[in-house]
Parts: structure tokens; C-alpha cells; sequence
């Protein structure tokens, strides 16, 4: 299987090290893996501020990039939502079509396409807090949603439990968004960095030391948010914790 | 003049400015929200109820022209006045009409959010006709002279000091008595004189039956009881969309309204309306204004399954953090946001907008509305209707270009000075500055990624 590797713009450009982890993560598990030197954007920006067919160079260069691999796997939750569920400012060619079928978030692809049962490398003694982003949760359903009632599970929570040294915190409000939201966390930000800081204080409260998630987007965003308002928290990719990253 | 859009972003940083309303607010909408969890988690059945009533209210909105005439055949047997309000302006007009030939002066009124949509007070005081909300909530906004910020909770963004001063104000009591308990005893003694001499009394309602050409009324407080059974003359008004084809199918609806709305597995009063009191008069108004058009939009029209239970307000993370008046609308929250652009595009083209799209809103709802998919298609559809503002529609216009062009896109992301010479500077402080101004920026680093893997993956591959 050969593996594209897609890193979102905001990996690539301030969270270079959730990308190395991720392909190294992948490396590691014996995985064949590519990272084409063009790519940009999946679209999801233009998409989701109403601006679709703003979207269709971003999207259309996506396929040229990604349709010669088996799978093509992003450390972000709300880029693969954004190719499985509403890639459709291009028309849906066989290319289109096979790249929206053969995307997946890392964790995902960790769990239900490799089912990794081991991360020896891995070792993360501290206590964390897990942020499921809504494009996760919701639209991937990684994990359960506590509207729907139903039993619990969680592919990340699966996968973390294979590390070493690592406990878990449980914030009160556990899959309430954060407030990133894309566009929405400066068109509308005031109530988008409130939302963030609730988050962080939540998680901090509950006694997390990190907060970990495979989505970089939110944490960028909470991130700003506890540094302004000096909650002690730091964040973490869950490639990382799961690549081997001790803190 | 064109309509100003709502400024959702700014009535809620307002709001977000005042802490004790915020925390309050937030708190006591998660905890119906967490009631409501705590009720379903009782019914091992609770998402085959909400199939089950997704599945009932697609059924009869598809057959509504059936139904409906159904139901009216079926009031008049009841002896029930039958009316057909095509808009606002119509319903104000029969409601005013009803009252004139019954030289009805004085009207008591149980919480409807149809005659807020029909702005029906505004149109009667003038006619020399006094409008009385009964119930607490309502009657709270009444004095204030506000909207419902809440569908099922009128006034939950007031604290009990805020109630005192209104009644202070009102009914001459002492404002600095903050104790609930004799708040609304106040409002009990100001309003049972009202209520006992009024000339006739108006309510909503939940479910229309087309079977039995009955209605429902679902209440806990009683007044809609006192409204429509005090006076001689009840006046109804409902939404044609308020519709179930049978009386078993209510029962499906009871059992999810309530307990979705405030976690209580019912509500204290669930009164079934048959036809007049003896010597009385009954009238329903059926109020279309704009829902036969949403019922033609194909990627709306199930919004026309709402109960009107709330949930989708509770759980809403924004909601809870802005308040029901920031959406300057008759709904507001997720509900209000696919609705409201319906009946006025412009001024509430932002409302799509105010949402992080988190689906949580689609998981509660009882009736399985998808809102949360509805928001991103309204934001389309509001794109492509040139209702986005400027600023942002040139921002993702050069953006989708830049995302387009590989080289170009390289040479901005390297560096904000070369992005800054590139991109308009008004890109990047529309952008930049708001992000700036609750939160920090993310850090700078010394490597992309994209650079990262040029020198450690591909010049490795070249040098093996
Ligand atoms: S949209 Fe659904 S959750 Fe919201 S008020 Fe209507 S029925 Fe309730």
C-alpha cells in the first residue's frame, strides 16, 4: 500500500512537528509513505464559509496530488471530513471519487485500517486531557458522542492506551466544541475565544498536564487561548505522544 | 434602504462581557442539556422514538395539503372555527377581526412563538386592544420589552435581581427583593385579575391531530389552561407544520418534547383542545407566512419537522455563550439560524454563520433535523446570493486562488514579510487581528514541514 501524506497548512507552517511525527509514525509501523512537495489546501476553508467554488483550484490540485496513492492519510480530523463528506466543488471524476474514498485521519487509519495493537517506542508519563475535535467526533465518529447515549468508545483513547506511563484526566464537558471553527474563530471571535478558554480551563481543572488531540486546529487555537489567559496547560499532537514523545 | 445583517458577533461579545449573566446562562442551559441526557439514558428507546418521529413528521409534511384539509373538515365537526393566515399580516388581521365583532378589549395570552413571528402585539395595542402574557417567562420579556431569548424559557438570560427591578418598576414592588418565591407571587396577583375579566384568551400550540381535529397544548404552568378556558372566546394559533396525522402518533411526540426540552419526562400540563366551551367560541388560525415556501426548498424543508423543543439552544455551545437576543431574530440558536434566512435573507444572513457547525445541535434534536449540515449549505447558498460580506468573500476568493498555485502558495507560507508583500494587507489584518485579540498567535517556527522533508526525506532518497 502506498501512502500519500497530506499535512494541513496550519501543520506545515506552525506545527511542523505533528507532521515529522506523523510520518515518522508511520515509518515506524513499516508503512510506505510519500509526501507530495505541491500540495496546499483541501478546500476546506473556502468550502466552509459558504465560498465553494473558491474551492475548486485548492480541490482540484488535492487530486492531482493524491489520486496515484492507495490511501492518502492527514493528521486532522476536519481536512478528512472535509474530502470524505463535501469535496464537491469539482466534478466528481474517477480520481475525485477515489481519493475521497481512500482518505483518512491518522487515527482512523491507525486504528481500524493497520489496527496497530503496540507502541513499544512509546512512553508519556503524565496525566492528559483528550480533545476529540467536532470533524472527529461528529462527522468521523472516532469516538461516542454523549447526545446519541451511546456505549462508550473512543479510537484514540484505544490507541493512547497503549502507551506507557499515561493517565487520563475527564474534563466535565467532554466533547463540548472548543470554538475553533475555522473562519468562525475570527469572524466571530470573541465567543470563539471564550469557547476555547472554558476548554482549557475545563481540562485543566480536571487535572490534565497536556492536552492531546489529532486535531492541531483546535489546539492552535486553545493554545492562544490559555497563554493569553495563563492557564497552565501545554498541547500535544497525539502523533507525537504515539511516535514516541516523552514531553 | 437594504436591511443591515444582524451583528451576531458583536451583540455577543457583549454579552460575553457581563460574567455573573454569562455563567448563569451557560450553567443553566448545560444543565437541562445534561437533564435531558439523563432522560434518554432511561429510555433504551429513545433513538427509535426520534426515528420514529423523524419518519412521522416527514410523512405528513409530505402530505400536508391532505392533512391539513383533514384537520379543518374535522375542527369544524368539533365546532371549531377554522382560519387560514397566509402571512403575518393576515393573522393579525383575523385575530383583530375575531376580537372586534366580539368587542373583545382585554386579551390574555399563553406563549405562542407564531404570534412573535406575526410581531401580533405590536398590531393590536394600537386597535385599542391590551395584550396580557400570562405565563411568567413571557410576561418578563413583555415588560422588558424584548423577545423570547429562548423558545421553551423565555427570559433564561435574566437573573432574578434583573425580574425584581422589572416588577419594581411595574408593579410597584420592592426592587431589591430578590426572592423568587415572591416575585412570582407578584406576578400571580398582577395577573389573576387580568385573567379572571378578560374578554378572550389566545394560545399556541404543540400538535394539531389531523384525525380527531384536535390540538395539544403542552405547558407547566397552567396559564394556557386559564387563557383558553377563562374567557368565553379562544383564539389558537399554530403553524401548518404543527401537524400529526393520528392521535397515536402523539404520543411518540409527548414522550420526546418534554424530556428533550427541560429533562422532565413530561410537562405538567398536556391539554387536549376538542371544541368550545358551552356558549363559548373556538378559532385556530392556521399560519403558513413562509412555510409552504420553505416546504419547496429542498435543502430546508425538513427544518419544517421542528418541535419547537429547544434542545438544539441548550446544547449549542455559542448559543449558551451569547444568548438567545444576539440573533436579533424570533428563533434564535441553531434552529433560529436555518430558519430566520427564510423570512429575511439579508438580515439574517450572518445567523448560518454564528456556529462552529459542531453537530451537536443535529444529535439532540428530537425530530433528527440535520442543522448542522444545514448551516454549511445555508452559507452556500448565502454566498452564492452575494449576502457575505465583502471582506470576507475577497479573503477566500484570493485564498482559493493562492491554494491553487503551489509555487505562489510556498512563497507566502515562508514567511509573513513575503506574505505580506504578496497578499493585500487588509487580508491579513482582517485576519490576524481579531484572532490577536482574546488569543495569542501561534509561535513561530524555524522549519515547515514542507522544508523539513525536502532536506531530511527527499535529499536522503536522492543521496541513497
Ligand atoms: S430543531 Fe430540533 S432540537 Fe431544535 S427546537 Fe426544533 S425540534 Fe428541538
Amino acid at each position: 500500500m502506498k501512502i500519500g501524506l497530506f499535512i494541513p497548512c496550519y501543520i506545515d507552517a506552525f506545527y511542523p512537528n505533528a507532521g515529522i511525527a506523523t510520518l515518522e509514525l508511520l515509518e515506524k509501523l513499516g508503512q510506505d509513505v510519500e509526501y507530495p512537495m505541491d500540495q496546499t489546501c483541501c478546500g476546506q476553508p473556502m468550502a466552509n464559509s459558504g465560498c465553494n467554488s473558491d474551492a475548486a483550484a485548492a480541490e482540484a490540485l488535492f487530486v492531482r496530488n493524491f489520486a496515484k496513492y492507495d490511501a492518502i492519510v492527514m493528521p486532522s480530523g476536519s481536512c478528512t471530513h472535509h474530502v470524505r463528506d463535501n469535496f464537491d466543488a469539482i466534478p466528481q471524476t474517477e480520481d475525485v471519487k477515489h481519493v475521497r474514498k481512500n482518505t483518512y485521519e491518522l487515527v482512523e487509519f491507525l486504528h481500524d485500517i493497520l489496527k496497530v495493537d503496540a507502541f513499544p517506542w512509546a512512553e508519556f508519563p503524565h496525566k492528559v486531557g483528550l480533545h476529540n475535535s467536532c470533524g472527529t467526533l461528529r462527522a468521523l465518529r472516532t469516538a461516542s458522542m454523549s447526545e446519541l447515549g451511546e456505549p462508550f468508545f473512543s479510537k484514540p483513547m484505544d490507541l493512547l492506551s497503549k502507551v506507557k506511563g499515561i493517565t487520563f484526566a475527564t474534563p466535565k464537558r467532554p466533547d463540548e466544541c472548543c470554538g475553533f471553527g475555522g473562519t468562525f474563530s475570527v469572524t466571530e471571535e470573541a465567543i470563539s475565544a471564550r469557547m476555547g478558554l472554558d476548554k482549557v480551563r475545563d481540562h485543566h481543572n480536571a487535572g490534565a498536564e497536556y492536552i492531546v488531540s489529532a486535531d492541531t486546529s483546535c489546539m492552535m487555537h486553545q493554545q492562544g487561548c490559555a497563554e493569553r489567559n495563563g492557564v497552565p496547560i501545554r498541547f500535544i499532537h497525539i502523533a507525537e505522544i504515539l511516535n514516541g514523545a516523552r514531553a | 434602504m437594504k436591511v443591515k445583517p444582524v451583528n451576531h458577533a458583536k451583540a455577543a461579545e457583549e454579552f460575553l462581557e457581563d460574567a455573573p449573566h454569562l455563567t448563569f446562562h451557560d450553567e443553566r442551559l448545560w444543565d437541562m442539556r445534561q437533564k435531558r441526557d439523563q432522560q434518554m439514558h432511561l429510555l433504551p428507546e429513545w433513538q427509535d422514538l426520534r426515528t420514529r418521529a423523524s419518519e412521522i413528521k416527514e410523512h405528513t409534511l409530505a402530505n400536508l395539503p391532505e392533512y391539513l384539509e383533514q384537520f379543518e373538515a374535522n375542527a369544524k365537526k368539533n365546532g371549531i372555527h377554522v382560519h387560514w393566515a397566509a402571512d403575518g399580516a393576515e393573522h393579525n388581521r383575523i385575530v383583530g377581526e375575531i376580537l372586534e365583532k366580539h368587542g373583545a378589549k382585554s386579551l390574555i395570552k399563553s406563549k405562542s412563538m407564531v404570534t412573535e413571528e406575526c410581531d401580533m402585539r405590536a398590531y393590536l395595542e394600537p386597535r385599542g386592544v391590551t395584550v396580557t402574557e400570562t405565563d411568567l417567562g413571557e410576561r418578563i420579556q413583555q415588560l422588558d420589552d424584548q423577545l423570547p431569548s429562548h423558545i421553551v424559557v423565555p427570559a433564561v438570560h435574566k437573573l432574578v435581581p434583573d425580574v425584581a427591578k422589572i416588577f419594581a418598576k411595574n408593579y410597584h414592588t420592592d426592587p431589591n427583593d430578590n426572592d423568587p418565591q415572591s416575585l412570582a407571587e407578584a406576578q400571580r396577583m398582577a395577573a389573576r385579575p387580568v385573567i379572571l375579566t378578560a374578554d378572550a384568551g389566545m394560545t399556541g400550540g404543540n400538535f394539531l391531530v389531523a384525525e380527531t381535529g384536535t390540538f395539544v397544548v403542552c405547558t407547566n404552568e397552567g396559564n394556557a389552561d386559564l387563557s383558553s378556558t377563562v374567557p368565553n372566546l379562544h383564539i389558537a394559533t399554530l403553524g401548518i407544520e404543527r401537524l400529526v396525522p393520528r392521535m397515536a402518533d402523539l404520543g411518540v411526540f409527548v414522550r420526546l418534547l418534554s424530556r428533550s426540552a427541560l429533562g422532565s419526562p413530561i410537562t405538567q400540563y398536556t391539554t387536549h383542545f376538542r371544541g368550545p366551551q358551552k356558549g363559548g367560541e373556538m378559532h385556530i388560525i392556521l399560519v403558513d407566512n413562509g412555510r409552504s415556501t420553505r416546504l419547496g426548498m429542498e435543502e430546508f424543508w425538513t427544518s419544517l419537522k421542528c418541535i419547537r423543543c429547544g434542545a438544539c439552544m441548550n446544547t449549542c455551545p455559542v448559543y449558551r455563550r451569547s444568548g438567545g437576543l444576539s440573533y436579533g431574530a424570533v428563533y434564535s440558536g441553531p434552529i433560529g439560524a436555518i430558519i430566520d434566512p427564510t423570512f429575511n435573507e439579508r438580515k439574517y444572513s450572518t445567523l448560518p454563520f454564528a456556529s462552529t457547525m459542531n453537530g451537536s445541535c443535529t444529535n439532540v434534536c428530537p425530530v433528527k433535523i440535520n442543522i448542522h449540515e444545514q448551516l454549511y449549505k445555508w452559507r452556500r447558498v448565502l454566498a452564492e446570493h452575494h449576502e457575505l460580506p465583502f471582506v470576507k468573500r475577497e479573503i477566500m476568493h484570493m485564498a482559493g486562488k493562492l491554494m491553487g498555485q503551489p509555487k505562489l502558495y510556498r512563497t507566502a507560507i515562508n514567511g509573513t514579510e513575503v506574505a505580506l508583500s504578496t497578499m493585500p494587507r487588509f487580508v491579513l489584518y482582517n485576519w490576524l487581528n481579531p484572532w490577536g485579540k482574546h488569543r495569542e498567535l501561534p509561535h513561530p517556527v524555524k522549519q515547515t514541514f514542507h522544508s523539513w522533508y525536502k532536506q531530511n526525506r527527499l535529499k536522503k532518497d536522492k543521496a541513497q
